[in-house]
């Protein structure tokens, strides 16, 4: 074990990990925000904490993963590369283990671009994959980025993002292996719309046998409407959504039902595939919508630890 | 060479506003070929702010010439007495032009005519490429030839990102991806394992991010006789 967060422990145990996602508001009234984790309380291990989500400004990633910890949930936080160098970021890496943050994701974060603060300097201080070995030497070695000693131990939980749908196709099984050797546990993925490339991707993952030294949970996003799909398709990069999901959409009288359909229907292949520990699911603006996507997936009660 | 690219023509009239003799200063080298602030460019905006400034009934005198380099000393010492007989001078140097003429001559008011963009090179006739940021520990060896620094948006030193699509950068469609281009090369000479190895956090001590630079070499200074 490493740092005894629930979610470890779940994945160590080798039963199908959840978990879900909590986006910050652009405010900082956590009030829908704690709603939210209340009630996906027993339906999900941890929740990720997205850090400026889009490069849009919301109440930071670690105040709202302090909040769950006092309500006794668990916080994935998100750290991006985008906002803080690393002495902004290992700073706040020791925040966050002071207030009881147990696991933390590593991403580069979304250009700033695509935020609401679009002039502003965007860091890039590190790279996400330094970021992860950074944060790796931190705990396991002592030592801050620039070798000095840190002050006593500090442990997590670490993870990161891969994205089978990015090109080129090759790299991203050679990219997932630099993330492992680079310190990551877990590894959560892109929004999982296209199966076969998946499932492609996972096959290589297994010939390299990647998955015994890694939990890959998939990412699984429900799409509320025709419109969405649209848009996620024509507008976000970094996602594929075929054709027939449009289609079977658009065919669809309930498109919310259709969604949802979708998404369990994707939980339900994804547990079928060797070398799935679990799922990520993304319901951001849809919350509500996760306790009955576990339930109808056949992934509750979630295990007792 | 350095790029850059001419002021928008209001902002240059507002800067210019209060002068009645004003020099337009052309610089003969990167400018010039970029197009944006050699003899031609100097000409041309003389003529506009002439116009301007006639239909704003507030006449000006302006002239228009060029050295071959304004981040040069010894081609302002030319024509050091014309300059000093301006009120103001508008460079169209780039940042560097701007900054050469105001140390070497401190009782002279330079303006700034053209916005500095990068270093790079002309890609085809009126399309200038961003190539290189000066970071100051040069890459291009582990990158085979294709700048990240520059080129990625991120600036990642371990890419390509997951934000790569088709060959592009998520930014835009119309912008190559940088870990694109450098993985591509790299699978064709055989080199693919390299890009396995996690490469370390970059040291940004010797980039400008550790404060304005100076490169001094002791063994070709020259005694000025000062």
């Amino acid at each position: 074990m490493i740092a005894g967060s629930k979610l470890e422990k779940v994945i160590r145990s080798g039963q199908f990990a959840v978990t879900g996602e909590l986006g910050p508001p652009k405010s900082a009234d956590l009030t829908m925000l704690k709603q939210h984790g209340e009630a996906l309380r027993n339906h999900v291990e941890a929740f990720n904490i997205t850090d400026n989500q889009t490069a849009i400004v919301r109440t930071s990633s670690i105040a709202c993963g302090a909040v769950l910890v006092q309500m006794g949930l668990e916080p994935i936080i998100q750290i991006t590369v985008r906002d803080r160098n690393r002495i902004g970021i290992q700073g706040d890496v020791l925040g966050a283990v002071a207030l009881g943050i147990k696991n933390i994701l590593c991403l580069s974060g979304d250009h700033q671009k695509f935020g609401n603060e679009q002039q502003a300097k965007g860091v890039y201080d590190i790279d996400s994959m330094q970021l992860l070995d950074g944060l790796r030497k931190l705990r396991d070695e002592g030592r801050f980025i620039g070798g000095d000693k840190v002050g006593a131990p500090v442990s997590y939980y670490l993870g990161a993002v891969a994205n089978p749908f990015a090109d080129p196709f090759e790299y991203r099984v050679d990219r997932l292996e630099k993330k492992i050797a680079a310190g990551a546990s877990f590894i959560q993925t892109q929004c999982i719309f296209d199966l076969a490339r998946f499932k492609k991707w996972m096959e290589l993952v297994r010939e390299r046998g990647l998955h015994k030294k890694v939990a890959i949970m998939g990412g699984v996003t429900p799409i509320k409407s025709l419109g969405a799909a649209r848009y996620m398709k024509n507008n976000v990069s970094g996602i594929i959504i075929p054709d027939e999901i449009i289609t079977r959409l658009q065919g669809a009288k309930k498109k919310k039902e259709e969604g949802l359909k979708i998404a369990i229907e994707t939980i339900q292949q994804l547990k079928e595939i060797e070398g799935v520990a679990g799922v990520h699911v993304m319901a951001i603006a849809w919350e509500e919508v996760v306790p009955e996507i576990v339930e109808r997936a056949g992934l509750y009660p979630r295990p007792k630890l | 060479m350095i790029i850059a690219e001419r002021k928008p023509l209001q902002q240059i009239f507002e800067m210019l506003k209060s002068y009645r003799r004003i020099g337009i200063l052309g610089c003969g080298t990167c400018v010039t070929v970029c197009m944006a602030g050699g003899q031609k460019e100097a000409e041309e905006l003389a003529a506009a702010l002439t116009i301007h400034r006639r239909r704003e009934k507030e006449p000006v005198e302006v002239e228009a010439f060029t050295i071959e380099r304004q981040c040069e000393y010894e081609y302002i010492e030319q024509v050091k007495d014309r300059l000093a007989g301006y009120e103001v001078i508008l460079s169209l140097g780039c940042g560097v032009g701007v900054q050469t003429l105001v140390e070497r001559m401190p009782e002279l008011r330079v303006l700034p005519g053209v916005n500095t963009q990068s270093m790079g090179y002309p890609l085809e006739q009126g399309v200038w490429v961003e190539r290189c940021l000066g970071c100051g520990d040069c890459v291009l060896h582990v990158t085979l030839g294709i700048c990240p620094i520059t080129r990625c948006a991120k600036s990642i030193l371990n890419g390509p990102c997951g934000g790569s699509s088709g060959g592009k950068c998520e930014i835009d469609p119309e912008v190559d991806c940088a870990w694109h281009l450098i993985h591509e090369r790299m699978e064709k000479m055989g080199r693919l394992s390299e890009l396995q190895a996690i490469q370390p956090p970059k040291d940004w001590s010797v980039s400008h991010h550790g404060g304005p630079r100076t490169v001094v070499r002791e063994e070709v200074k020259l005694d000025r006789g000062q």
